[in-house]
This record gives structure tokens, C-alpha cells and sequence, in this order.
């Protein structure tokens, strides 16, 4: 039978078709999904941050863009997936509350998605989907077998990219 | 200091000030709506950030975050979760008559006064917890204007979980349940101090 396969916050992970993968409640966190058409095989990481090497603690890979993507990649390898084949496709970076002052936490969703589109770009990885920015938090379920992003947001109906 | 350090002392001095600080901020609430409203007792964790949403109900839940930062001599967030349904029966008794909105209406349906009567409630309360810890640290504690957010828990709680994120891969958090028998107004007060802030509180109290 298949399964929904969670994944958390600062966490990432793979699954084959027909198994399927999820992340809830994204809201200034980017999910990244990567998929092997050819293989059926999907990744998905919910990163925080955008870059690990301006960061003391960044022991925890699946917490930044730049260290989430590569550990992303290296596990999809490991259970059979080719990176020439990789395709991204990217939801949530949204500012959730109005901040008026500090531009630091005002920024940090558009800057995760900055991040993300920045490393995925240096490594050939094309971006065909994309669902960020707004003020919104997103739920994303990535579905292997078919290739398709289901986005579902409160109040909202469901958007398949 | 690390958060390792903290031995089970320490801990229940912030289980105490959360005591202290929900205690007035309920009675605040309390005397704002009318209403009897109970609390818990406050629990003190150190909790990963995909465990946070988990505390109050999941991470998709819907639920109203009103956040507040806190400046001065210590810094973190403060934020109050509602869930949505206290969230419309809290702006219906704030605004009295003047508006009829039933219960189950939908959740985005706010106008803009409502929004601000939620941010005000927030900002109350926000205020009776604070300054009770405040006057009991002697420390001065700067707080924001309040900040409105309803959505998913995970999306609301990614907030501060990225900004305490950026030094650490837990939150020290100190949360209270608080309700009214009916259930009709229930949520949580979450205290979310900086790394730096556990040193500071813990030296006030000489401890």
C-alpha cells in the first residue's frame, strides 16, 4: 500500500512511487522538491534558513538551502536516482506577520527563496513549478507517480503544480 | 550559557515565572471578557522546532498567532495561540454588539476592526505577563507593537522557530494552557526566550 511519507521542519527525506511525500504548515521555510521522472523517485526538504556558512550551528544540513539541496541530492542517489535527470519544484517563503521594522525577519522568507533558487541554479537544476512569497502558509504533498505538487492553503483551494 | 546547563532548578524558576506571568495575563483576559478562565500549569521544554507545532495541536492546524518581540535587557518573542474558533468568539465578545458574525463563520472573514480588537486583547495580556515578570526580575523588558497572524501553526510558529533557528537547534519554551470551562476562549501563552536571555533571567532572580 502506499504511504505519505512526513517531513518536518529543518528535516528532509525521499520516497519511490507510488509512495508519496508531504511537508505541513510552510511558512517563511522553503519545501524544495526534487524529482527523477525517469526513476519516479522524489525528495523533498523544508529548509529554514538560507545559508549554512553564515551560521555557527549548522550542523543540521536540512536546516539551510545550500547544505539541504546537496544532502537532498546524495540521498536520491543512494536509492537509485540520476542527477541529470533532477527537476525542482518550489513552494512557500511567505512573510507571515506585517513586521514594520526589523528588515532582517522581514526578509527571511524572500531571502530562503532567493537561496534556494540561487544553489539549485548552480547546479543545473531546472525550477518548473513555483509557489512562494504572499503571506500565507502552504501545506505541500509531492506525488512521485504522476510528477504533480498539491498546495493547500487555509481558506484556499488546492493548487496542483 | 548552554542550554545543556540548565539543571532541574533552573528549570522550575522558569516554570515559576511562566506561572506568574500566565496567572496575571489570564486574570487580565479574565476581567476583559467576563469570563472565568482556568489555566494549567506552565511546562518548561526544550523542544526541536518541528515539535512545537506539535504542541499545540499539529502542524497543520489553524489556529491565530499573536506575536510580540521583546528588547531591552533580555530578548525572545512572546507569542499567545488561539485556537480559531476562541479566536471568533474572543473578537465577538469584544466587540459586543456590534457585530454578528456566528461562530463557524469563516475564519478570513475579519474586518479590520476586528483584527485590531484581536491585536489589542493580545497586547493586554501580553502586557499583564510581562510586566509581572518584569517587576519580579527587575529587568526592563521592551515589547513590540503586537503582530497578527492566522494560519497553519507550523507556517505561524516558523517565525520564531527561524529566528531562533539561526543559533540553536532547540527553543527553550514555556507554555500554559489556558480555557474556559465551555472551551469558548482556550490557547496558549508561549514565552520564547534568546539564548542569551536564560543567563540574564536566571542572574537577576541570583540564582
Amino acid at each position: 500500500m502506499e504511504k505519505i511519507i512526513k517531513v518536518g521542519m529543518a528535516d528532509l527525506n525521499v520516497c519511490i512511487a507510488p509512495d508519496a511525500i508531504t511537508t505541513l504548515g510552510l511558512g517563511s521555510c522553503v519545501g524544495i522538491v526534487l524529482y527523477d521522472k525517469i526513476k519516479k523517485i522524489g525528495g523533498l526538504a523544508h529548509i529554514m534558513l538560507p545559508d549554512s556558512s553564515k551560521i555557527m550551528n549548522n550542523s543540521n544540513k536540512a536546516k539551510f538551502a545550500d547544505t539541504g539541496i546537496d544532502t537532498l541530492i546524495n540521498d536520491m542517489k543512494k536509492i537509485g536516482a540520476k542527477e541529470d535527470n533532477l527537476i525542482a519544484k518550489i513552494a512557500g517563503g511567505a512573510q507571515m506577520f506585517e513586521f514594520s521594522s526589523n528588515s532582517d525577519m522581514l526578509r527571511i522568507g524572500i531571502r530562503n527563496v532567493e537561496a534556494t533558487k540561487f544553489k539549485l541554479k548552480e547546479l543545473g537544476i531546472r525550477i518548473v513549478a513555483e509557489d512562494t512569497g504572499k503571506n500565507y502558509g502552504r501545506t505541500i504533498t509531492f506525488y512521485p507517480k504522476t510528477g504533480e505538487l498539491h498546495i493547500k492553503s487555509m481558506g484556499k483551494d488546492i493548487i496542483i503544480v | 550559557m548552554d542550554l545543556k546547563d540548565l539543571n532541574s532548578m533552573q528549570f522550575d524558576v522558569f516554570r515559576e515565572l511562566g506561572n506568574i506571568g500566565a496567572g496575571n495575563a489570564v486574570t487580565a483576559l479574565s476581567k476583559l471578557t467576563n469570563l472565568r478562565i482556568d489555566m494549567a500549569v506552565p511546562t518548561v521544554s526544550f523542544l526541536e522546532f518541528n515539535e512545537i507545532a506539535e504542541k499545540v495541536g499539529g502542524a497543520d492546524k489553524d489556529i491565530a498567532g499573536i506575536l510580540i518581540n521583546l528588547s531591552g535587557d533580555i530578548e525572545g518573542m512572546m507569542m499567545y495561540i488561539l485556537s480559531t474558533k476562541a479566536t471568533r468568539s474572543l473578537v465577538n465578545l469584544m466587540m459586543g454588539s456590534f457585530t454578528t458574525t456566528a461562530l463557524n463563520e469563516d475564519i478570513e472573514n475579519y474586518s479590520d476592526i476586528e483584527l485590531s480588537a484581536l491585536k489589542e486583547v493580545g497586547n493586554i495580556i501580553s502586557g499583564a505577563y510581562l510586566s509581572s515578570l518584569s517587576a519580579l526580575t527587575n529587568l526592563t523588558i521592551i515589547t513590540s507593537v503586537p503582530y497578527l497572524s492566522i494560519d497553519m501553526a507550523g507556517a505561524v510558529l516558523s517565525v520564531p522557530a527561524i529566528e531562533f533557528g539561526k543559533i540553536s537547534d532547540k527553543a527553550l519554551l514555556i507554555d500554559t494552557e489556558f480555557g474556559t470551562s465551555d472551551n469558548s476562549v482556550n490557547g496558549y501563552f508561549v514565552l520564547i526566550p534568546s539564548l542569551d536571555s536564560y543567563g540574564v533571567i536566571l542572574k537577576s532572580l541570583g540564582l
